[in-house]
């Protein structure tokens, strides 16, 4: 038997190491003989921690949220085949998972990390070996531009047009770069990837480096991903002793190593000719373009930078040829798309989907619909870069095209469901109260632009907007989208202009009625006790300031002059009797 | 990240006597190796726990790198401690999925239960609150990470709980 426990960071979280080491233990208390594997995060996060046991003719049997208290008296039951249909996932969420098209992520969940056995047993470095065996430079990027294949960190640019200009470049060293500075909050496609099949991604990156030329990859992860760059090193330590890099890769006489580098935490860092800058080991500033990276890079080098999941794209396409993966997907965007789905939603997690699904069909086939069955208000796509998809557009397919036409952005892939009870000026608040943070301060619009933005946002949900802040907002927003050199500030104002775009009368309600529509904004609510009070006193116990007032079953009062509004008075009631105002 | 004045720029720094010798073996590896000044001072950092003064200035006089220029590293990125920290870090995830499923109460209750504003320390020093951009676990949010250890799908009440669990070993292990 075999026994496979996810330990991606989520799963880890959720207590999957637990589970592991109880196991582990059991197993070489009683020598078992069984084999005991690790895998990444499979995606349904919502799950975790998952345990898969595999009988001998290989049959999987996958349990769902597994503790390290009941993990044994599964294994007893896996072992005697007695194993019950309440402790395996649900026939439900395993449709979730069949609904998807897997390839940046399709080992992930399944095959172990730490092995590069596995990774080869599951078509692993075959696609490496055709190209240095078998191709040009030139066969090699005219087969991605077949494959339709576009940058997946967001701005969606043709992934062979890149190539091909470091391609043509004649100085050297050139520099094959992996961005794996996944910055997004709310987003964490990469990160998986990593955790899960980082040689997939080493061996995007030694086919893209023949493509150009370039002898030396570097991988710039966020230091914040610890998980991932451990199974970085381990594989990038297994690839050179198993030959697929280093000298003379497959004796085609081309040489290619990969080194890791940790970010230190910038946002701003994600922009490619910040992220050189950091390399070099100086502020992460943004630098003029032209001359683009291709031309004069890292160390004024020809360079290319791809995303984690652009390069984890590349095996698939050699695999299984460009003209297979351009089948994948809408007109103009090829192939899947890796979305983190979280926020309010019951099924959050890793997704991967043809290019084009309908939004509804990731949020209800596959999301499960909305948390706690609240009214779907608007998925935020992008980030802090992006913008939102109102509820009435939730049949808008999920393309590089149709996304930016109503207003968002593809993003790197965060998707963030919000509710009815998210405020939309609080939340351009805070991507902008990100963005600001992030700015580097190397260019005055971005830096005091989104500062004066912020601090109308800020008057706004206070109470003290005024007539004219809405229209001062969307002056100001073009005039940081124009005065920015990179696309951190190009993008800080799209979620208010979006925001703005879709839910116009959100703000003119907090501007011109002080109403808070969504009861979120602090200052402009009050909590008010109601007759259906039972005078039970557990809100005058909870109360933190003391503001609460009554006589044991008798209606209680708020006095609002000391009440702080933290809302602790209406979670903890247990009739209802705490309105919002 | 903002700018900071030039002018009181070295009182943002908390100076130390420490054992600059640690730092020898980082420097011999990477000294020579053009554009290795972040892995410096993330090494460093390891070693001391933030970095003092005295640990930049070193740096400056072995790398050869002006010292204006470690400051400007050392302040531009948000991983660089310019000041100690308490025995327990607590990271509290501020990022999207995190923020709409309720970061910010748990961030009242934090503060509330420790009396600290993020950056801050408590006075017993067992306490450090930073918020962060994303810790990557978004289906359990809302979540905060204290020394390593992910703690998911909190409540005001949960985090308060999980707080004095670790202040009550922290203050056995002192005990001891």
């Amino acid at each position: 038997m075999k026994v496979v426990v996810g330990l991606g960071s989520c799963g880890i979280a959720a207590g999957a190491n637990k589970v592991y080491e109880t196991l582990r233990e059991e197993i070489d208390n009683k020598g078992l003989d069984i084999d005991l594997k690790i895998a990444g995060c499979v995606g349904s996060c919502h799950l975790e921690p998952i345990v898969d046991f595999y009988d001998d003719e290989g049959h999987l049997d996958r349990c769902v949220k597994v503790s390290a208290d009941k993990v044994l008296g599964l294994l007893d039951k896996a072992l005697k085949k007695e194993l019950d249909e309440s402790s395996k996932i649900t026939e439900v969420d395993n449709m979730a998972l069949q609904k998807q098209v897997r390839i940046a992520i399709e080992n992930c969940g399944y095959i172990n990390p730490e092995d590069i056995n596995e990774y080869i047993a599951n078509g692993g470095y075959s696609g490496l070996k055709k190209v240095l065996t078998e191709m040009t430079q030139e066969q090699v990027i005219e087969e991605v531009k077949v494959a339709g294949l576009r940058g997946r960190g967001g701005a969606g640019f043709p992934t062979w047009f890149k190539w091909n200009a470091a391609y043509r470049e004649k100085a050297t060293p050139k520099y094959m770069v992996c961005n794996a500075d996944e910055g997004d909050p709310g987003a964490f496609m990469d990160r998986s990837v990593l955790e899960g099949d980082p040689h997939r991604v080493l061996e995007g990156m030694a086919i893209g480096g023949y493509a150009m030329g370039a002898n030396e990859g570097i991988i710039y992860v966020r230091a914040e991903y610890p998980l991932a760059i451990k199974r970085l090193e381990i594989a990038i330590k297994q690839a050179k002793e198993a030959g697929y890099l280093g000298k003379n890769i497959f004796g085609s006489g081309f040489d290619f190593d990969i080194r890791i580098k940790a970010g230190a935490g910038a946002f701003v860092c994600g922009e490619e000719t910040a992220l050189i800058a950091s390399l070099e080991g100086e502020r992460g500033m943004p630098r003029l373009k032209p001359p683009f990276p291709a031309q004069k890079g890292f160390w004024n080098k020809p360079t290319n930078i791809n995303n984690v999941e652009t390069f984890a794209n590349v095996p698939w396409i050699f695999r299984h040829g460009g003209a297979e993966y351009a089948k994948l997907g809408s007109e103009k965007s090829k192939g899947t798309k890796v979305f983190a789905l979280t926020g309010k939603i019951k099924k959050g997690g890793l997704v991967e989907v043809p290019m084009g699904m309908p939004l509804r069909e990731i949020i209800y086939d596959i999301g499960g619909g909305i948390l706690n069955d609240k009214k779907f208000k608007a998925v935020q796509m992008g980030g802090p870069s992006g913008g939102c998809i109102p509820a009435e557009l939730i049949d808008t397919p999920i393309d590089y095209e149709s996304v930016t036409k109503v207003g968002a952005i593809m993003g790197s892939g965060g998707m963030v469901v919000i509710d009815e009870t998210a405020c939309m000026v609080e939340m351009a608040k805070f991507f902008l109260s990100f963005t600001r943070k992030e700015s580097c301060g190397k260019c005055i619009h971005c830096r005091l632009g989104t500062k004066r933005m912020l601090e109308i946002l800020e008057r706004i949900t206070e109470g003290k907007g005024k007539e004219g802040d809405i229209e001062t907002l969307e002056n100001l927003a073009r005039e940081v989208q124009a005065g920015s050199l990179c696309q951190l500030g190009i993008t800080a104002p799209n979620p208010v202009l979006s925001m703005i775009k879709n839910f116009r009368s959100e703000y003119e309600a907090h501007i011109r009625d002080k109403k808070c529509p969504a009861h979120v904004c602090k200052s402009l609510i009050t909590y008010e006790i109601k007759e259906n009070c039972t005078g039970c006193t557990i809100c005058a116990r909870n109360c933190p300031v003391k503001a609460i007032s009554g006589v044991l079953k008798g209606q209680h009062k708020i006095d609002q002059e000391l009440c702080t509004k933290c809302g602790k008075c209406h979670d903890v009631c247990k009739f209802s009797a705490v309105e919002i105002n | 990240m903002g700018c900071c004045g030039a002018k009181d720029l070295k009182s943002k720094f908390v100076d130390a006597d420490v054992d600059l010798s640690l730092l020898d073996e980082v420097l011999g590896k990477y000294k020579s190796i053009k554009g290795s000044l972040i892995t410096i001072l993330q090494q460093a950092q390891d070693i001391y726990g933030y970095l003092p003064l005295s640990v930049l200035e070193y740096i400056a006089q072995e790398t050869g790198v002006k010292s204006a220029q470690i400051f400007g590293v050392a302040t531009f990125y948000a991983q660089f401690r310019l000041s100690p920290i308490g025995e327990n870090l607590i990271m509290l995830c501020k990022g999207t999925a995190c923020h709409v499923n309720g970061a910010d109460k748990i961030e009242e209750a934090i503060i509330e239960e420790l009396n600290i504003h993020d950056g801050e320390t408590t006075e017993d020093k067992l306490f450090t609150l930073n918020n962060v951009a994303c810790l990557g676990c978004c289906s359990l949010s809302p979540v905060m990470m204290i020394n390593g250890e992910t703690y998911g799908s909190l409540t005001p009440q949960k985090a308060k709980k999980i707080l004095k669990e670790i202040k009550t070993k922290s203050l056995a292990k002192e005990a001891n």
